[in-house]
């Protein structure tokens, strides 16, 4: 695992000279909403149909068109994801689903079944098709493939290393997504069906429970091959996070910087988002001076899930790559609040409870662009003026005094220990 | 007398072959690692030419398996590879990555190709798209159930292959997760080297605590680590149900099995294929069939029906 800041320049090359587009995942349409106020150019949703998270909130059409307009305003596109591998009985209904999404404005699908991919061309033309990481390529000549079959975009396989992606980049004049950032599957997407087995679940419809990451016993022979006090065996791995290595990222040419997780909170979405459109824009307004900061790599654990690596980018996973000990895992910070306007000649803001705090803790406010902040939660009231003890109720006004002018759509957390 | 399918399985070596023909085989899939997926053996070019005389002499027919997922620098080496593969005569040549689509329509135009994405073939509609893409035979994933199975071969003109017998991959990693896990034992440098464990003899297994009678094999090789099933399918008691719907292929997968079990295996699917296809409406299933596989069968793993008879949510 590569841990310091690589030199800028991947190889002493740059491959691209515009920014790439920063993708973000958004579950829902508020989280929709902040990833694109945060910063993402474009953001994937999943519809009510063909997506991998059945378990996900799902946009409605109409929750699309709204969710269209709104990324408008900011120049953001929006994606769905149709990227399961569809079994007979998914194939009719296909025509009419994509057909409503092109109606919808949504920029592109992202399909892994060729059929989908084909349908989509068939009779939704508008919608553009970008082959998912499900499909797990990694190689110049099938994605050489997919461009001869019309497709604009590639999301390589999570096993791709940089060298593969430049090499891919340097035979193919296509446009490459790259996950940079959250959980991965340990397996080559597409290729585990652990959930249909124990669970009769089918993983490539949306049904996977993450059997990875449960803890199993080896054995040998009717003979364990590990103490019992050991820690046990599991296919878990540690999540993706490229933050210290965006020069490298840019400089091979990937076009498409993607950030997983759908089924993640609001908070995490801005975090995430916010860390990494600070980090680009720096780096593509100066290479030459460019420096990683501190406070975004801070932002980052902020919101993180687990353990961070570098995944396939450098070198093939390792022991230090993988979860074996139980997981430390609430990140130190929690969401507290949304704000709902700020008053300037009060200095005060109204605030949307989002977990419960109180007068005397520490609470940090922020927004797009880096803006940050710390202060002490002084009194809190209702919006009718009535004082409370805590801001006790998910999604209540409150009003507190901020100690600097905050915006709509800033976000305070709280420590948590 | 109704069309014979096909009793397809793979071989360890040419050796094996032999005994595969005589028990009754009717095709081979065998290739190498560096192109192929969780093969038993490995055949060099040399060694695919022989198999191709060897089978051909009995009308037998072998399958290359260039199923892996591709990186760029094998992506290189495959028209090469591929042309060899048509030299040494070859029937077909399997496969899963698109790049080896085409590299065989570049030096190999005239070869049949059999599309086998593994878990991720699974409808008519994509069948057919890589039908029309060069295709000539889907290997359906075994995931699938006796319904879905009957949709994809009544919407289709490609060949279709089923596996009826043996384990299954349920879970396959590039990263060497056996080999991470014990470096991680050894985190703290008790032992001097890291044991070699995870190759395929070495018959690790897992189990998770609220499946303890269940037995996952897991092994590690040049493609990663790769995780089977428990349970070996076994659908000789109702093989009629997949030849009355003229299925076209019946894959037995030999892998981490001995040559002795994998022979007594494909003679009792070649005596109820036999059976069958000499009078369809007369047909009786024989239990000696089932019971010749049973006394060799590995007690800790259960025979089952896999998904034929399962529903799936998700």
């Amino acid at each position: 695992m590569v841990t310091t800041q690589t030199a800028h320049r991947y190889k002493g090359k740059r491959n691209r000279l515009d920014k790439p587009e920063l993708l973000a995942p958004a579950g829902n349409l508020e989280k929709l909403k902040f990833a694109v106020h945060y910063g993402a150019d474009a953001v994937y949703i999943g519809g009510q149909k063909y997506g991998l998270r059945s378990g996900a909130d799902n946009f409605s059409f109409a929750e699309m068109k709204e969710g269209v307009e709104f990324a408008k305003q900011y120049g953001a596109k929006v994606f769905v994801a149709t990227n399961i591998y569809a079994h007979n009985e998914d194939v009719s209904g296909l025509e009419d689903y994509l057909r409503e999404l092109e109606n919808a404005g949504i920029a592109a699908i992202i399909a892994a079944d060729p059929i989908i991919i084909e349908t989509a061309q068939r009779v939704a033309p508008k919608l553009e098709v970008h082959l998912s990481t499900q499909q797990s390529t990694m190689n110049w000549q099938a994605v050489q493939f997919w461009k001869e079959e019309g497709l604009p975009r590639v999301v390589l396989a999570r096993e791709a290393s940089l060298e593969e992606i430049e090499q891919i980049k340097a035979h193919v004049d296509v446009e490459i997504e790259a996950f940079i950032h959250g959980a991965m599957c340990s397996s080559f997407s597409g290729r585990c069906v652990l959930s249909n087995h124990f669970t009769d679940r089918d993983s490539n419809r949306g049904g996977c429970c993450q059997s990875c990451r449960w803890k199993y016993d080896i054995y040998e022979d009717d003979i364990q091959m590990v103490g019992m006090e050991a820690d046990q065996f599991t296919m878990g791995s540690k999540d993706l996070c490229m933050l210290e290595h965006i020069p490298d990222l840019i400089d091979v040419g990937v076009d498409s910087f993607k950030i997983e997780g759908r089924m993640k909170s609001l908070h995490y979405v801005a975090t995430v988002v916010n860390a990494y459109r600070q980090a680009i824009d720096s780096y593509m307004a100066d290479p030459e001076n460019y420096e990683l900061k501190q406070v975004w790599q801070d932002d980052i654990q902020k919101a993180a899930n687990r353990p961070l690596n570098t995944g396939f980018f450098y070198d093939t996973p390792g022991a230090e790559d993988h979860i074996y000990e139980p997981e430390d895992k609430a990140a130190p910070y929690d969401f507290a609040g949304v704000v709902v306007s700020y008053d300037e000649a009060s200095g005060t803001a109204v605030i949307q409870q989002r977990n419960h705090f109180k007068p005397g803790q520490e609470v940090e406010f922020f927004g797009p662009n880096g803006t940050f902040f710390k202060q002490t939660v002084e009194a809190i009231a209702d919006t009718d003026g009535n004082v409370l003890d805590a801001a006790r109720h998910p999604l209540q006004h409150v009003v507190i005094r901020t100690e600097s002018p905050v915006k709509p759509m800033d976000m305070m957390r709280k420590r948590v220990r | 007398m109704a069309t014979k399918p096909e009793l397809l399985i793979d071989a360890a070596s040419l050796a094996d072959m032999e005994r595969l023909i005589e028990a009754g085989a009717d095709a081979f899939v065998v290739g190498e690692a560096r192109y192929g997926m969780r093969l038993p053996g490995e055949f060099d070019i040399g060694a695919m030419a022989a198999a191709v005389k060897l089978a051909h002499a009995n009308r037998v027919s072998v399958y290359a398996a260039v199923n892996n997922v591709m990186d760029n620098a094998t992506v290189d080496t495959l028209p090469n590879y591929i042309g060899a593969l048509a030299d040494a005569g070859v029937d077909a040549v399997v496969f899963g990555d698109p790049a080896v689509l085409m590299a065989a329509r570049a030096s190999a135009p005239a070869m049949k190709l059999h599309w086998n994405a593994e878990m991720t073939s699974t409808n008519y509609a994509t069948a057919n798209y890589w039908g029309r893409r060069g295709a000539s035979r889907v290997v359906l994933a075994r995931e699938l159930n006796l319904e879905q199975i009957i949709g994809v071969k009544e919407n289709t003109e490609l060949a279709v292959q089923v596996q009826v017998h043996g384990m299954t991959n349920i879970y396959h990693s590039k990263r060497p997760l056996v080999h991470n896990y014990f470096e991680h034992q050894n985190k703290d440098g008790a032992l001097e080297n890291v044991p070699v464990h995870g190759k395929r003899e070495d018959g690790l297994y897992l189990i998770e605590s609220e499946r303890p009678d269940e037995r996952f094999p897991i092994y590690e090789d040049a493609n990663g680590t790769h995780i089977m099933s428990s349970d070996d399918l076994c659908m000789i008691e109702n093989l009629h149900e997949l030849m009355e719907v003229n299925i076209d292929s019946f894959r037995i997968e030999g892998l981490l099995k001995s040559i002795a079990y994998n022979e007594a295996v494909v003679r009792a699917y070649r005596s109820a294929i036999d059976a069958y296809c000499s009078d369809p409406l007369g047909y009786a299933f024989n239990e000696d069939w089932l019971e010749s596989i049973v006394q060799l069968q590995n007690p800790a793993r259960e025979l089952s029906y896999g998904f034929f008879y399962k529903e799936q949510v998700y």
